[in-house]
């Protein structure tokens, strides 16, 4: 390429623009690609977020339009006669995964305490990993070991000896069938153990060392300091973590399907079989037998879906609460 | 009896009872563990992993549809669910840091706790319903959806363990910035980000709610992508609540098989995220 003054053509000028441009051009497109790329994959994550419930909105409007607000205080549900009502199943999930986090909550804060503050060092750490373990059991094999294991056990033992001696109050009457309410309690219970006690066992040992020298130093035996320097200073976060395994109970789905009965009724005793917001949608989703049918169902996905949106936003911020001082990223 | 000697013996009672509620709480993973030994081993034959499920009241018949049914959905949903992770992930860390940033973030987090049954509605609606089908295509993606949050938030961290250093030497070579993040960044961090999607992979190995009305599950082998496919915990699942001895027997193998396989992922995931300590 010649650089002579004396040949310097307007043309040629705007050649050289062009080919300086193109040069440029080649040099940062690969990054302008690139981060374009990574932008639209980052929103691709709030897009889906979006887009569920959205979706989830628009396809059970036809039930929402029909039933209204009766839709969720209804008894009765029969796809024959096109009568839907969700309140057996919002019955159910509230009392499967309540009781399982009454039960749950001791034990799972009690672990984690004896992991971070008892237990030796090494065995602090199997125990943590066996639990870790619990966690990492697919659903589907709960269920398979609750249908074939513990319901029949329930059935012969548990059950009856609970009606013998409890019978007398409501919650305990009725015949032993093994698959019911306190089948989906148990499972559920074992489920959401792992999950409260790993965030738990972070949140303690996010607690200052000098916390609990503190303690100590004041002549506080060792549950004492527990007591005092431990638990309170973790308060907002193992409720956080409790509130998280909430949202794991209210959502599991086949464990309980598995073990629950699935009778659309609303029966105090917990010997009874009953049926939850996730089962009735795995149960009867692929072969609903009507626009209207399916739309229910998809309006009992949107109560769940806001209800663990709810529930996991509250516990994520509470969590953080606790943990972000300490450590950067969440216990997670 | 006040004072020291009841505090005393008041913290000793306590610690007796939270060594008592962690043993409460490893009883059934033991039990649970025994079972599936036990029924499992008993159950498992060669023909399981060679035979496709006999109809009903055929003694013997096995899941290999299955297993290369879930082998392949587990390929499918990885082919979208690791690049928009990775990629996502990469924003956030070399790009990121404002609002959206955090949004992002939220929305991830929030996202992997959404109930797994309502990834599959939404798959439904989106995929199943305009393909007039269930399909194996339905499931992955609905699999990737699960995927997506696990995969973006570890490899994050992992990214953000890179020291600058690393990146300014890179730049300062000339390389431009995509490629320095490709290959020195994301090749830094690549063992941690393996851990990740081994982990990822672990978790949607045992998905059933996702697949229940995506792919649907099949007896028989599938043909093509746009037919419903046989996954293991589908068939575990309906092998589980059927009434026959027979097939109640194979659901334990396949539950101990995929638990041999979701075991063997989460050790080569801690085998990956110990070397990556090793080397930093």
């Amino acid at each position: 390429m010649a650089h002579d003054e004396a040949g310097l053509t307007e043309e040629s000028v705007l050649q050289e623009i062009e080919s300086r441009k193109w040069q440029l051009k080649k040099r940062f497109s690969g990054d302008t690609i690139f981060r374009g790329m990574t932008v639209l994959f980052a929103f691709s994550v709030l897009a889906i977020l979006l887009v569920m419930v959205a979706g989830m909105c628009r396809e059970s409007l036809p039930a929402f339009a029909k039933f209204g607000w009766r839709f969720v205080t209804g008894r009765d549900w029969d796809a024959v006669q096109g009568s839907f009502g969700a309140l057996p199943f919002i019955w159910g999930s509230v009392i499967s995964s309540i009781f399982a986090l009454l039960l749950a909550t001791p034990l799972s804060v009690g672990t984690a305490v004896f992991i971070t503050e008892i237990a030796p060092k090494k065995v602090g750490g199997v125990v943590a990993s066996l639990v870790e373990l619990l966690a990492a059991i697919p659903s589907v094999i709960y269920g398979l070991w609750g249908v074939l294991i513990m319901a029949p056990w329930l059935q012969q033992t548990v059950e009856p000896f609970l009606a013998d001696h409890l019978g007398f109050l409501p919650f305990f009457s009725g015949a032993p069938y093994g698959v019911s309410m306190l089948a989906a309690i148990i499972i559920l219970m074992i489920m959401v153990v792992p999950i409260i006690t790993s965030i738990t066992k972070e949140i303690i040992l996010a607690v200052p060392q000098s916390q609990k020298e503190a303690a100590i130093a004041l002549g506080a035996t060792r549950w004492e300091m527990i007591r005092i320097a431990v638990l309170p200073y973790g308060k907002s976060g193992i409720l956080g973590s409790v509130i998280l395994g909430l949202g794991r109970a209210i959502g599991e789905t086949m464990a309980v399907t598995m073990v629950i009965g699935n009778t659309p009724q609303i029966s105090l005793s917990l010997l009874a079989p009953g049926y939850t917001m996730p089962s009735v949608i795995a149960n009867e989703f692929a072969e609903a037998s009507s626009n209207l049918h399916s739309a229910a169902l998809m309006e009992i996905g949107l109560i769940l879906l806001v209800v663990t949106l709810v529930i996991n936003v509250l516990a994520r911020l509470l969590i953080w609460s606790v943990t972000r001082g300490e450590r950067r990223g969440s216990a997670l | 009896m006040t004072g020291l000697a009841w505090r005393k013996g008041k913290s000793a009672a306590m610690t007796l009872l939270l060594a008592m509620f962690t043993l409460a709480v490893l009883i059934p993973l033991v039990l649970i563990f025994v079972h599936i030994i036990k029924m499992g081993f008993s159950s498992i034959n060669f023909d399981f992993f060679v035979q496709i499920p006999k109809p009903t009241g055929e003694t013997g018949g096995g899941m290999a549809n299955g297993l290369a049914g879930s082998a392949m959905l587990i390929l499918l949903s990885s082919l979208l669910g690791i690049p928009v992770g990775i990629f996502g992930a990469i924003y956030l860390s070399e790009y990121g840091g404002g609002r959206f940033s955090d949004l992002i973030r939220f929305s991830a987090d929030v996202l992997s706790g959404i109930p797994s049954i309502i990834t599959g509605m939404v798959a439904y609606t989106l995929l199943v319903v305009p393909m007039k089908g269930f399909s194996a295509l339905a499931g992955a993606f609905a699999l990737a959806l699960i995927m997506i949050p696990i995969v973006l938030r570890t490899t994050e961290e992992q990214l953000k363990l890179v020291p600058g250093t690393l990146r300014e030497a890179s730049l300062a070579l000339g390389v431009p910035l995509w490629r320095t993040t490709l290959k020195v960044t994301l090749r830094s961090a690549l063992t941690g980000v393996m851990t990740g999607i081994l982990l990822a992979i672990a978790r949607i190995a045992g998905e059933t709610a996702p697949l229940l009305f995506t792919a649907l599950g099949n007896q028989f082998w599938s043909k093509s992508l746009t037919e419903p496919i046989a996954a293991m915990p589908l068939q575990i699942f309906s092998f589980a609540i059927s009434p026959y001895d027979d097939w109640h027997r194979l659901a334990w193998a396949g539950a101990l098989v995929l638990v041999t396989i979701m075991f063997g992922l989460s050790l080569a995931a801690r085998y990956f995220g110990r070397s990556r300590k090793y080397n930093s």
